[in-house]
């Protein structure tokens, strides 16, 4: 079969216009950085049941992204298109265009496993493999063979120092990962996703299954991670929507209702059923 | 109902102890070394049980060797590749059938198609692989020797190690794959590198107790014709057999008690056997079975 390889490095184009990415993001839409995900008109069923509705979003390169919405609204089923993760499903299916730095996810003849390896993902739950922590790190790239030996001790590191875990494993890299706590793992899973290089960071509600000082301590990983990467980030928790993201997308029903800067669309909505479910009137 | 239950509990545990206290009194005394170093002899107090024991280790090991990898190649393929399908599903409802399908049943199956060779080559003018004088010396068909043994048992435990093996790779939480998956493994690197991993001290644990299974079976073999008097420790894959429970059902049918008491004492062995196999099992489970998750 036929794959399409997806670019090697758009990243540097996406970065022509600078962004002061620790202030409030209340950049206008004309100096915005260019899109990393373009999404047109995408709808998504599950068997006969559809759960996404002509979805029109874009994500902007180097930004932190928040997908909020009811349970059920189809946001998360968006998550796991972006690195067709919905492929192990049965039944589940999607039409419309999703493109990352202009190459066609949908594509049937794209290489998933090339795409997963440029889309990182972390899930709700902390999921280290029952392997040592260094293991854990070391997992992709040894999958893809893209380091020696040496260069992946450093790698680990690497990865490691820039989840914020390093100081606190760096003598115990040997001993099992199960044996961290809830937060610790976490970090180590998003170590793990970094370790193999991703453009794209997906996380679906990552914090959701920790406690609120863990939390704390992954929200402010997020806002560091945002220098380098593109995130998208599910979450159930307003709070933590508006003090993570730049941009923020309004999902009901599996339509897409607002979206917009994080800021503007937590103080001033368009839309009314925004504005209650962002005031906690429901969901 | 604790009451009912407690008596059920202490029927089951006497009739147990009564079984065995019986067969120690009666065995233990024609229990020796030279009884596990001495071929069969007319004479009781002379018989040993070299050739069953040696006969037990050649046969389980072949059955070991191939059902072992067999049974876990197809979970991996149920589990890990089959997609919702009638015929996984038909499949499916085979293995369980066939775990239930009487021991000797198998025996006749394979006294066709492993003894016999279905009848296209005849046993006066086998196919010859190699010499007799080595260990891989081979004739087709087999006819009634180690290796026809060893398959014929490898197809009695074969749905039992499906199914175990299943069951561990079942036990692997879906989040692990996904981890995987998503950092952009195919499905063999997830089968290889995690489910698999996860899964082994399980599957172990199944294995283990799938050829304790396999160590106690009589019936198949005696369908295939295993030997009940063998003079010699098997040497080749051609060699003629007999194993414990064969040696047990020649001696326990005999009428003269000298007998009986030299079959109580193969039990013995028979049970510690078993009892070491069982130990094995439970202590790969103690101290590999680490948490999946916390």
């Amino acid at each position: 079969m036929k794959t399409i390889p997806l670019p090697k490095t758009n990243m540097d184009q996406s970065t022509t216009t600078p962004t002061s990415s620790t202030s409030a993001p209340t950049v206008p839409v004309a100096l915005r950085p260019p899109s990393a995900i373009e999404m047109n008109s995408l709808s998504a069923w599950y068997a006969k049941n559809q759960v996404l509705h002509a979805i029109d979003l874009d994500i902007a390169a180097k930004q932190v992204c928040a997908f909020i919405g009811p349970s059920g609204c189809g946001k998360s089923t968006l998550l796991r298109w972006l690195n067709r993760m919905n492929d192990t499903i049965p039944g589940a299916r999607a039409t419309g265009k999703i493109s990352l730095h202009g190459v066609s996810l949908l594509d049937a003849a794209l290489d998933v496993v090339d795409l997963r390896r440029r889309v990182g993902m972390v899930f709700q739950k902390p999921n280290p493999f029952p392997k040592s922590i260094f293991d854990n790190v070391a997992f992709g790239p040894r999958l893809h063979r893209i380091y020696s030996r040496t260069d992946l001790e450093e790698l680990v590191e690497q990865s490691l120092r820039a989840s914020a875990l390093w100081e606190e494993v760096k003598d115990r890299l040997s001993s099992s990962a199960l044996g961290l706590s809830g937060g610790q793992q976490q970090r180590l899973c998003i170590a793990r996703a970094i370790a193999v290089g991703p453009e794209l960071l997906l996380m679906d509600e990552p914090c959701s299954a920790l406690d609120p000082r863990s939390t704390a301590s992954i929200e402010e990983l997020i806002r560091e991670l945002r220098t380098t990467y593109t995130i998208v980030i599910v979450t159930h928790n307003m709070q933590q929507a508006s003090r993570v993201s730049d941009t923020t997308a309004f999902f009901y029903e599996g339509k897409l209702v607002e979206t917009g800067a994080t800021d503007l669309l937590f103080t001033t909505p368009r839309e009314r059923r925004t504005e209650d479910y962002v005031t906690g009137r429901f969901g | 109902m604790l009451a009912s239950c407690l008596a059920a509990t202490t029927i089951a545990v006497l009739v147990l102890s009564a079984l065995l206290i019986s067969i120690a009194i009666e065995g233990t005394s024609a229990l020796s070394w030279s009884f596990l170093t001495s071929f069969a002899s007319r004479k009781a107090s002379q018989a040993g049980i070299l050739a069953p024991l040696m006969g037990s280790v050649w046969v389980c090991a072949i059955c070991a060797i191939v059902a072992i990898p067999v049974g876990i190649a197809t979970a991996i393929y149920l589990e890990e590749y089959a997609r919702r399908s009638r015929l996984k599903s038909l499949i499916q409802l085979n293995i369980s059938n066939l775990s239930g399908v009487p021991s000797i049943v198998y025996g006749i199956l394979a006294l066709v198609a492993f003894v016999r060779f279905f009848g296209i080559r005849s046993n006066d003018d086998p196919l010859t692989f190699g010499s007799p004088e080595s260990f891989m010396y081979l004739q087709i068909p087999f006819g009634p020797s180690v290796i026809a043994g060893g398959l014929t048992l490898s197809l009695v435990v074969l749905p039992i190690m499906i199914i175990a093996s299943q069951e561990a790779l079942r036990s692997v939480p879906q989040s692990l794959r996904q981890a995987a998956l998503a950092l952009g493994s195919t499905q063999w690197q997830v089968v290889w590198h995690v489910t698999l991993p996860a899964a082994l001290p399980t599957i172990m644990t199944g294995a283990i107790l799938s050829m304790s299974r396999a160590i106690g079976e009589a019936a198949p073999l005696l369908v295939i014709g295993g030997f009940l008097l063998v003079f010699q420790t098997p040497t080749n894959l051609m060699s003629d057999f007999t194993v414990l429970p064969l040696q047990i059902y020649n001696w326990a049918g005999r009428p003269q008690a000298e007998f009986h008491k030299i079959a109580a004492a193969a039990i013995i062995v028979q049970l510690v056997v078993l009892l070491a196999f069982n130990s094995i099992a439970i202590v790969i489970r103690q101290k590999l079975q680490r948490p999946l998750q916390s």
